[in-house]
């Protein structure tokens, strides 16, 4: 016996084959961003601790531009590694919490798709006004001008490839109560390549050196996560929803 | 002889050291009624939750229409629509676009007459308010106009009539009548006194047992 016996009315065999993969995608994107755009005081807070961050090192260690020039980079870099991971728990924690976590589970869709979706969407309003802003940070703390570009391009590459990777975690940790430190300890060894040579580059461009090998490797990176992460991040989802 | 819609097979499950239920055995057809019944805490929620394979945390089969759920996930997900504990239900979108996400994600979900769903369950003139300015009910009532949209033949709804009021359920005891009447197949769980009569069935799970297997008077 088929469907189209079982049920009649409607015509759900049309509908689903209008249902292109991409189109879902592009529906569950819209829709992270336009929830994300009703929150939007949630939306300042990793920029303003990222700020913060970078702020606290000219006041706790030494405003001398020399010394400020030489940290700039990692400063700017281990700022935007802390405020992806700070956004990082709320990533799927109320989808968990009011079920359309559990509805997206119980959809025929693809969870990995809809799990890149989400992390696109995270990136948009996190990572990618973290790399907007980064120049600005790094005129602040005398990051000299050949370092800018690296730090524009590594970031554009690197950010991606921090929510991914935090994503996982988040996914592992959404079904407990608190899981934000959970998700500190499991993430940011995943981090630290990345963190290595996106200041690599940086420094590396304010050297006078090529750093197209560093930007090589951060691409590499960001496409393992990118065809892994969201298998792993759709595992992890299953799991915290199934207990 | 056509398999029946879900097989379930010699299914155990435990939790927390007791045995919820072991060697389940019952199919469904298409155009019945089920009633998962049982005191609280005796599985119900996780047996529904094993059947929408949200729970893998059991031992056994389950078969849709004939073959192992594993093998045709795609398939038994279309066909599934799935009523939880928690609503689904995004407090800052609006009613309208709660469902018109759901009716985007799921492929046997109208897009067309979620104005008229809205205005069946009592919602007309919140379609453009927030989710979190309604009430508890109300909130019940946007996820449950899913069930007018829905061509799914398989629905798992729990506890759907949770604060609902005495109107709203008998409209919704109607409308799974109807669905069952028109072919399709509905597994609930409910502590209300259902009043369809055509078709019903009923699994009762009875009182966990302890693992351990020790007294405890």
């Amino acid at each position: 016996m088929t469907k189209e016996a079982v049920v009649q009315g409607g015509e759900p065999q049309e509908s689903s084959a209008e249902l292109s993969l991409s189109r879902v995608f592009l529906i569950a994107l819209r829709r992270d961003l336009l929830l994300a755009y009703r929150r939007r005081s949630d939306l300042v807070n990793p920029l303003v601790f990222f700020i913060m961050v970078a702020t606290l090192f000219p006041l706790g260690v030494s405003p001398e531009p020399v010394f400020l020039s030489e940290v700039a980079a990692g400063v700017v870099w281990v700022a935007a590694l802390l405020a992806t991971l700070l956004s990082m728990d709320s990533l799927f924690r109320s989808d968990f919490d009011d079920g359309t976590l559990e509805q997206l589970l119980v959809s025929p869709q693809p969870m990995a798709l809809l799990v890149v979706a989400k992390v696109c969407s995270h990136w948009l309003i996190s990572g990618f006004p973290l790399t907007v802003l980064a120049p600005l940070l790094g005129v602040m703390l005398f990051l000299p001008s050949e370092g800018m570009t690296a730090l524009v391009l590594s970031l554009l590459l690197g950010t991606p490839t921090l929510s991914l990777i935090g994503a996982i975690g988040a996914g592992l940790t959404v079904g407990l109560r608190k899981g934000g430190v959970l998700i500190t300890v499991l993430v940011m060894p995943l981090y630290i390549p990345v963190l290595i040579f996106g200041t690599g580059a940086v420094q590396a461009a304010v050297a006078g050196l090529p750093i197209g090998g560093y930007l090589a490797i951060l691409g590499a990176i960001l496409a393992l996560g990118f065809v892994l992460a969201p298998l792993a991040i759709a595992a992890a989802l299953r799991i915290s929803v199934s207990n | 002889m056509s398999a029946p819609l879900i097989e379930v097979r010699d299914l155990y499950c435990e939790r927390d050291e007791r045995i919820l239920f072991e060697g389940l055995n019952f199919s469904v057809n298409a155009g019945e009624v089920w009633q998962v019944e049982g005191p609280n805490g005796s599985g119900k929620t996780t047996l529904l939750r094993i059947l929408s394979s949200l729970s893998r945390a059991f031992e056994g089969e389950i078969f849709w229409r004939g073959e192992s759920v594993d093998h045709v996930r795609d398939d038994f997900m279309s066909s599934l629509l799935y009523f939880g504990h928690l609503p689904g239900i995004k407090a800052t979108l609006t009613p309208q676009e709660n469902l018109r996400w759901y009716s985007a994600i799921h492929p046997m979900t109208r897009h067309e007459g979620i104005d008229d769903a809205l205005h069946r369950v009592g919602l007309l003139g919140y379609e453009d308010v927030p989710c979190h300015a309604l009430s508890a009910g109300q909130k019940r009532r946007v996820s449950l106009a899913r069930l007018y949209l829905s061509d799914a033949p398989l629905w798992i709804l729990d506890e759907p009539f949770t604060a609902i009021d005495k109107g709203g359920v008998a409209e919704k005891e109607a409308l799974i009548a109807a669905h069952a009447a028109k072919g399709g197949t509905v597994i609930l769980t409910t502590h209300h006194e259902l009043g369809i009569r055509d078709n019903l069935r009923k699994v009762v799970l009875g009182g966990a047992k302890e693992l351990t297997g020790g007294k405890f008077d």
